[in-house]
């Protein structure tokens, strides 16, 4: 059997398709974990990059910390976290999390501080105050570049999703780490065919969004 | 008025930009900064909007200390114009020039209506509201710049080397527009460059600096050029400053002779009358009064006048209008070492030789008549 059958046989089995172990609930719950430690991360990596790139002040310590986090393996730290904190979502959220600030905080960080500075120049000696100048000024001008952080975040973080099944969590993981010990390729090949549909859904989001929220002003002049 | 009194700018590494400097900037005029570059003249600008605050000494606006004043609310009451122009790329043309209204807390359409009104002022086509800083060419960005210092009727108006970054031919456009706004508005203006044409030309006062932030003149630019205070001050204006000063001499002093021209339906006879010693060759003019060329008067005495056969008249100058300069200008470049004068219309007004103006430039200068600065 090739590829292709089993995508088709998994795909095309209709118990495959409701219940707590169906395509819908097991999606949505990996959609969930997702979009949770998205916000976490965008949370945290947001406002430290504005800042930072803002200030231009910080930038070596944050180069460390990105560097540190970045090398942290993902599946390493949720066997730590596993057993210092047991079974539930924060043990998988912590990597997911770490694993998403990194790219976030750097390309906010760069995004802001490479606004050309004529325009803030300009910005300050009109009487904007410094938080005008950052969201109305500095902003709009690295929103490219910051959504671009943010979803390759977001990517990262979909298809990392799946370590939650190791700790008895639900998601997409679920078909990969069940399909592995069952044996059943068919369902590995599924669940693994769903996260990288589900990273290409989130690819298409972040275009949309980035055509609907970059003014048209920096999109063709960038 | 704005007044430094005795200002220096002194940064934690010693370095003095701006070295006790004291300037009484006049109201409604533009006052130019203009020096070397490390001469602290835009470190100077920047104390005036306290981008920069100086080490010692103070600035007052009208008699108030500007240091004592909220900055964001100090910095809204002065327009404030920088070299590459610094609009947002994500705003509209429109939007950029309501940017100050809109912090002062306009209305969206108070303040767009205003921005309307000023791209007409500085000379942008209405059909640009709507487009991005970056479909306009560098001049243009320039005059939006120009019309987002001046959106919300600042009196004050700081110009950081605004125009150095275009090039010559529009920079020229620039101010001119300056000068034509300038003259409708008369706002206090305090304008940094590097270049000391462009501070001549706009100048109401002009304020020579020197390396280490110290004041070398303060002086109109008539003055500039006739007495500069020291040789700093002179190598600066450079070689030809005593051509330059004519700019600021009427052509109006001129006496103008209106024997040497004829008409191109002249007779034989005419012809022959004309001719002087004094002046060996005639002016031929159209039927509607304007220059046609010059000629050998013994060419003309066959009759037929050939337009094709005269000398060229070069660029005329306008009698009046044009100053001692363009007059001079116009003799030097003349085959025959004559100026034509035309009137407001083109028609010839006169001719004038290279003697009779060396005569009314030592008039000038010996009575130190000082006219109202004229296109040089």
């Amino acid at each position: 059997m090739n590829l292709l059958n089993f995508v088709n046989a998994f795909f095309s089995d209709s118990s495959h398709w409701h219940g707590y172990d169906g395509i819908p609930t097991r999606a949505w719950e990996h959609v969930q974990y997702s979009l949770m430690a998205l916000a976490v991360a965008a949370a945290i990596g947001l406002p430290v990059g504005l800042l930072t790139g803002h200030t231009g002040r910080g930038g070596n310590v944050l180069a460390f910390v990105a560097t540190a986090a970045r090398a942290l393996p993902s599946f390493g730290l949720l066997v730590l976290m596993f057993v210092l904190l047991g079974l539930g979502l924060l043990p998988v959220m912590i990597p997911l999390v770490v694993l998403a600030v990194p790219p976030i905080l750097v390309t906010t960080y760069e995004a802001v501080r490479s606004v050309d500075p004529s325009p803030v120049d300009a910005a300050r000696g009109m009487g904007m105050s410094e938080p005008r100048i950052l969201f109305q000024v500095e902003v709009p001008v690295a929103l490219p570049l910051i959504l671009s952080g943010l979803r390759s975040a977001a990517i990262q973080i979909v298809s990392t999703a799946t370590i939650a099944a190791y700790v008895s969590l639900g998601g997409l993981g679920r078909y990969i780490v069940d399909g592995l010990y069952q044996r059943n390729y068919e369902k590995v090949v599924g669940g693994a065919t769903l996260v990288a549909v589900l990273a290409l859904a989130t690819l298409t989001l972040f275009w949309a969004v980035s055509r609907a929220a970059v003014s048209p002003g920096v999109r063709r002049s960038t | 008025m704005i007044r430094i009194d005795s200002v220096t700018k002194r940064y934690p590494d010693g370095t003095v930009a701006v070295d006790r400097l004291s300037l009484e900037i006049p109201d409604r005029s533009i006052t130019v900064l203009v020096g070397p570059s490390g001469c602290g003249k835009t470190t100077t600008l920047r104390m005036i909007n306290r981008m920069i605050e100086p080490s010692e000494g103070t600035i007052t606006l009208d008699g108030v200390d500007i240091g004592k004043q909220p900055v964001n609310s100090l910095r809204r009451s002065m327009g404030y114009v920088i070299q590459n122009a610094g609009l947002f790329q994500h705003r509209t043309i429109v939007d950029n020039i309501a940017t100050v209204p809109r912090l002062l807390g306009w209305s969206k359409d108070r303040s767009r209506a205003r921005a309307r009104e000023l791209m007409e002022r500085v000379g942008l086509d209405a059909s640009l509201a709507k487009r991005y800083p970056y479909q306009l060419s560098g001049g243009q960005q320039q005059r939006v710049g120009v019309a987002r210092a001046l959106a919300a009727d600042p009196p004050v108006l700081l110009m950081d080397e605004p125009f150095s970054a275009v090039d010559p031919i529009v920079r020229k456009g620039l101010q001119e527009e300056l000068l034509r706004i300038q003259e409708e508005l008369g706002k206090t203006i305090v304008f940094v460059t590097h270049d000391i044409d462009e501070a001549i030309r706009l100048g109401t006062m002009v304020a020579v600096l020197r390396t280490g932030g110290r004041l070398a003149q303060f002086a109109p630019p008539a003055e500039l050029l006739s007495s500069p205070a020291d040789t700093f001050v002179e190598d600066f204006l450079g070689t030809d400053r005593g051509i330059r000063r004519l700019s600021f001499f009427t052509s109006e002093t001129l006496e103008l002779t209106k024997s040497p021209i004829v008409s191109v339906d002249s007779s034989a006879e005419e012809i022959a009358s004309r001719a002087t010693p004094e002046a060996p060759y005639l002016l031929v003019t159209g039927l509607d009064g304007k220059p046609l060329g010059w000629s050998d008067p013994g060419d003309l005495a066959a009759g037929e006048i050939a337009a094709d056969r005269l000398l060229p008249y070069g660029r005329p100058f306008e009698y009046g209008k044009d100053s001692l300069r363009a007059a001079l200008d116009c003799a030097v470049l003349s085959p025959t070492g004559w100026a034509v004068a035309v009137d407001g219309t083109g028609r010839v007004a006169g001719v004038v030789s290279q003697q009779t103006i060396g005569e009314a430039i030592r008039s000038a200068h010996a009575s130190g008549q000082r006219d109202e600065k004229v296109a040089g």
